[in-house]
């Protein structure tokens, strides 16, 4: 009877109305994709072709996002840019998560040594200042898309551990997990079937706030002189570049900034958004 | 103030609901968890209210006490009167004051009912000191009072506790307390010892009652559990989907209910008295979606006796020999005319 | 009758930090017989759902055996455990809590046939769709939603389908119907008696509710703090309890009729003490209203008093 008996609709009114903080960004973050993804189709300019005497000029008709120091069309590096950043972003948290999933997962189901083990892990992780870290790693590899990727990747382990760690933690003690067990089967079985979709909504929004907090990393990596190599654009590289000319041609830091901005933004607002529909209670984070 | 005079003068029921609606907009619509019920309660008497979980005693009883509110986007209508003044048509400061002096409220999980990091003797003298008017000190000294009378031993030690330091009878007792401290008139009790064991529950029930009739309170004892209900209310309410579809003293429920839906809940309930391995009369089905109500009796479709009319036409609750049922074809009818 | 699981001397404690144990379940010794019910009775924290997951060994318990079918399970592991676990198997309180909310009814009733390797997929399709046919659930009706899409008292019926799939002999009932509404708990309790019967099962069943026990035992066990009070045959026990705890309890018992007046529990007043820190000796002593010196000194043995009788203390009320 009682509490047990009847639970709260889950999931219910949120997505009834689409408010426009969930329209606005899912439209912004679906065009940045878009265009990434068919830029080489796309009638632009090459983002690397210089033209040195048309140097940073402001947006006109010709150039809509004006071009930048070097004479390069802006509106082409910003789109091939949110490739690179994209790229980064998606790719980097997916590692981590990937890496920092498992061992979440595992500590969360298998307590004990297994836990202290992991946690102990994380905590040194985190214990190193994190874009030293990054620093030290890239500038010991050598600068490189992947490298870059790989670094930021190892950097979103911990968080990606903690949460599939609480995650797994609720979701384990619950009685359908018992009951898998008493059929005989596997832990396995029991980590991949009965509880990894129950973690994986949570996972999927936290990635999505962890794309964006990469999208920034690497900008701060670029801003440092250790982001992406040149000649291939990347927002924080665009914006690094940008900051010289700050007080002739401010657009030319002014304008990625804003993109980057926006997509951040959005990205987070999806998060949360997707947050609240698998999770009422805001449980992780 | 003047509450309390014109009530003494009036005579009429303590308490007296009419019409009292309560509905939420959902995803699915509008749902009606409490569709027009109405009933009156005499000082002095327990009314207990009976029915599955989600037939609306909760929602009904908080938006008595105005628990229910607009901010929770529910839709309350309806006539509550206590002592003879429209409780709904107060203002926010007078309710609030009502409240604290009229009216108890005894919840069933005291856990989430009391404050966790708010000392068990404070939280006992609060009322005292908002709504009596006593210093710090009156307060505290009634508190350890109270205490005494609701069975807790050590009461000094204990009052300078937490809630967390208590067992669950003990924090129910505490609750209990609370809700006596002002001298109600009006004790309700919503589910106060499902969370509790059955020894437990049984000493929590007698402390309502002793204090319920040393106080000539009334009392609304909010249950699932017929025997609660059979053993300590003088008049039981069933609801079925968010309506009372019977009522009357408590023995003619239990000997001749009128409501096939009421039957069909008694007969249902294993009972001490039969032998191991006695089938169960099951009723069939569950109780109907309250956002997706047709037309009709709400218990037609899993009722034994609904003709063509049950389904067409929606029974309202007539009252025959003092109790009422809402039913085309009422039970035990010679017993309803010769009660 | 022979017995389908025995336990003996089965001890269960949760370390609570400081080196402090909570004696969940203390030296019981129990045995269930080939076919019968056997029902389990106790207030909350007195163990009861300790002792049936150290029966399943989730965890094993601390101490003491577990013999099941001819099996030591406490002496098994892995795959030798998983082996017999599909004879051995379980339904919980929480109906919603104990289906995966994001698996179909389908995929989770047909889950112990994969994992037991029934292989081929229209052989477990046959018995998936024959298992709830059994228990009352239309498997066109149901065969793609997810459990978040039915009542608690259909996911019961989800649970034990799961359960009754493998055929075991033995379902460990936890409160089965203790989270369910009164007009469902009868069809319940009686799809549980048709299953017994239709599947030849032996039943343990837990519920703290006397009347339900009663309803479907046909031995009762008691429980109280960790350790049993009281064995017997059901009508004998409710006859003439022979435990002052079990006469408290069900002198306790508000019973549906106005006119029977309320028992006298005679109980001592107070709280149940805590499992932490229980008393010395007899555990019921601090409220029994007959406990002396004795029981504080001695923890009085289960023992049998009269044929198929079996009780826990030092001056039982019979016999
Ligand atoms: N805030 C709310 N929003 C929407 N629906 C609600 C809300 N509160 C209650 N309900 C619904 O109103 C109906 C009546 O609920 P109520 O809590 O009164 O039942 P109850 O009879 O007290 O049951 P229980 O025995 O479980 O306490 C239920 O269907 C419930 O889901
Ligand atoms: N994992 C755990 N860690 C620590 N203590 C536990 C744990 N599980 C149970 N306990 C304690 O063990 C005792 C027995 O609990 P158990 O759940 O077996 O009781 P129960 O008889 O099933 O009660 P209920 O009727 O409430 O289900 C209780 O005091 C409980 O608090
Ligand atoms: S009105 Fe009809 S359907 Fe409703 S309870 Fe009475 S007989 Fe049954
Ligand atoms: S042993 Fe003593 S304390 Fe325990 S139940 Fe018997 S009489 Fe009571
Ligand atoms: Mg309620
Ligand atoms: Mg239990």
């Amino acid at each position: 009877m009682s509490a047990s008996a009847v639970r709260p609709a889950t999931v219910a009114p949120v997505g009834r109305r689409l408010s426009w903080a969930i329209v606005l960004p899912l439209a912004w973050v679906a065009l940045v994709a878009f265009l990434a993804v068919t830029a080489d189709w796309l009638p632009l300019p090459d983002p690397a072709a210089q033209e040195l005497i048309l140097r940073r000029k402001p947006p006109s008709t010709t150039y809509l996002l004006g071009t930048d120091n070097l004479g390069r069309d802006m509106l082409s590096r910003i789109i091939y840019g949110g490739r690179t950043s994209l790229i980064v972003g998606i790719c980097a948290p997916f590692f981590g998560f990937l890496i920092g999933g498992a061992i979440g997962m595992s500590a969360g189901y298998f307590r004990g040594k297994v836990d202290l083990l992991a946690v102990g892990f994380i905590d040194i992780l985190l214990a190193f200042p994190t874009l030293v870290l990054a620093l030290t790693f890239v500038a010991y590899l050598g600068q490189s898309l992947f490298n870059v990727t790989l670094a930021l990747g190892i950097l979103s382990i911990p968080a990606a551990a903690r949460v599939s760690r609480a995650n797994t933690m609720a979701w384990a003690n619950r009685d359908f997990v018992l009951a898998a067990r008493t059929i005989g089967a596997s832990n396995w079985r029991i980590l991949t079937r009965e509880i990894l979709p129950n973690v994986l909504p949570a996972m999927f929004a936290f990635w999505l706030v962890a794309v964006s907090v990469i999208i920034v990393a690497e900008g701060a990596l670029s801003f440092l002189g250790l982001g992406i190599p040149a000649p291939q654009p990347s927002w924080g590289g665009m914006i690094a570049d940008g900051r010289e000319a700050l007080d002739v041609a401010p657009h030319t830091a002014l304008i990625p900034a804003a993109v980057m901005f926006l997509t951040v933004l959005s990205l987070n607002f999806l998060g949360d958004m997707v947050r609240n529909l698998v999770d009422p209670r805001r449980s992780s984070l | 103030m003047s509450g309390a005079v014109s009530g003494a003068v009036s005579g009429g029921p303590l308490l007296s609901v009419r019409d009292a609606r309560v509905g939420f907009g959902t995803v699915r619509g509008l749902l009606r968890a409490v569709d027009g019920v109405s009933f009156d309660l005499e000082a002095g008497r327990t009314l207990g209210i009976v029915g599955e979980s989600g037939s609306g005693k909760s929602v009904l009883v908080r938006s008595l006490i105005g628990l229910v509110g607009s901010g929770s986007g529910a839709i309350v209508g309806g006539e509550v009167r206590l002592d003879g003044q429209d409780v709904r048509g107060l203002s926010a400061k007078n309710f609030r004051q009502l409240l604290g002096r009229d009216i108890g409220i005894v919840f069933q999980d005291p856990m989430t009912s009391l404050n966790p990091v708010m000392k068990i003797g404070r939280q006992i003298g609060e009322g005292l000191r908002l709504n009596r008017g006593l210093n710090a000190t009156a307060a505290a000294r009634r508190a350890v009072e109270l205490l005494v009378e609701v069975g807790i031993p050590e009461p000094e030690r204990r009052a300078s506790q937490y809630p967390h330091e208590l067992s669950g009878g003990m924090r129910q007792r505490v609750a209990i307390a609370i809700a006596i401290a002002c001298e109600p008139k009006l004790l309700i009790a919503d589910e106060p010892t499902t969370a509790l064991d059955v020894t437990v529950q049984r000493q929590i029930l007698d402390l309502l009652q002793r204090e319920q009739r040393q106080r000539g309170m009334a009392m609304i004892l909010i249950t699932h559990d017929l025997g609660v209900a059979a053993g300590r209310a003088d008049d039981i309410m069933v609801m079925y989907a968010g309506r009372a579809v019977e009522m009357a003293a408590t023995r003619e429920i239990f000997r001749g209910p009128r409501m096939p839906y009421t039957e069909a809940l008694l007969r249902s309930l294993p009972r001490l008295s039969d032998p191991t391995h006695t089938r169960l009369s099951a009723i069939p089905g569950r109780p109907p979606d309250l956002a997706r109500r047709g037309t009709g009796c709400s218990f037609a479709p899993r009722c034994t006796y609904r003709s063509e009319r049950c389904e067409a036409e929606e029974p309202v609750l007539s009252r025959e020999g003092g109790r009422g049922f809402a039913c085309f074809h009422p039970l035990n009818a010679s017993a309803g005319t010769s009660a | 009758m022979s017995d389908l699981l025995r336990m003996t001397d089965l001890n269960v404690e949760y370390p609570v930090g400081g080196g402090r144990h909570v004696h969940a379940v203390s030296d019981v010794t129990l045995a269930v017989r080939q076919g019968e019910t056997l029902g389990l009775v106790g207030e909350s924290g007195s163990g009861k759902s300790s002792l049936a997951r150290a029966l399943l060994q989730l965890p094993p318990p601390q101490r003491g055996s577990v013999l099941f079918d001819g099996n030591e399970l406490t002496q098994m592991r892995g795959e030798a455990l998983r082996a017999v676990r599909p004879r051995l198997q379980m339904i919980f309180q929480d109906p919603i809590a104990s289906l995966n909310p994001r698996r179909r009814v389908a995929e989770i009733v047909a889950e112990p046939l994969v994992v037991s390797g029934v292989r081929d997929p229209t052989e477990r399709t046959r018995r998936v769709r024959a298992v709830m046919e059994a228990v009352g659930l239309d498997p066109d009706l149901v065969w793609t939603r997810r459990p978040h899409e039915f009542s608690g008292g259909q996911c019961q019926r989800i649970a034990i389908a799961r359960a009754l799939v493998l055929e075991p002999k033995l379902i460990v009932c936890d409160e089965p119907v203790s989270a369910l509404d009164v007009s469902i708990r009868a069809q319940i309790l009686n799809l549980l008696e048709d299953m017994k019967a239709r599947f030849g099962l032996t039943l343990l069943f837990i519920a703290h509710d006397l009347a339900v026990v009663k309803s479907v035992s046909d031995r009762v066990a008691v429980m109280y703090l960790g350790r049993l009070c009281e064995v017997a045959d059901s009508a004998s026990l409710f006859a003439t309890p022979a435990h002052p705890y079990t006469a408290a309890l069900m002198a306790a018992i508000p019973v549906p009729d106005p006119d029977i007046p309320l028992g006298d529990t005679k109980l001592k007043p107070g709280d149940p003490p805590s499992p932490l820190d229980p008393p010395s000796g007899c555990r019921f002593r601090t409220r029994c209203p007959h406990a002396e010196a004795r029981c504080t000194t001695e923890v009085p043995p289960l023992r049998e008093i009269a044929a198929g009788r079996e009780v826990a203390c030092h001056f039982p009320l019979i016999g």
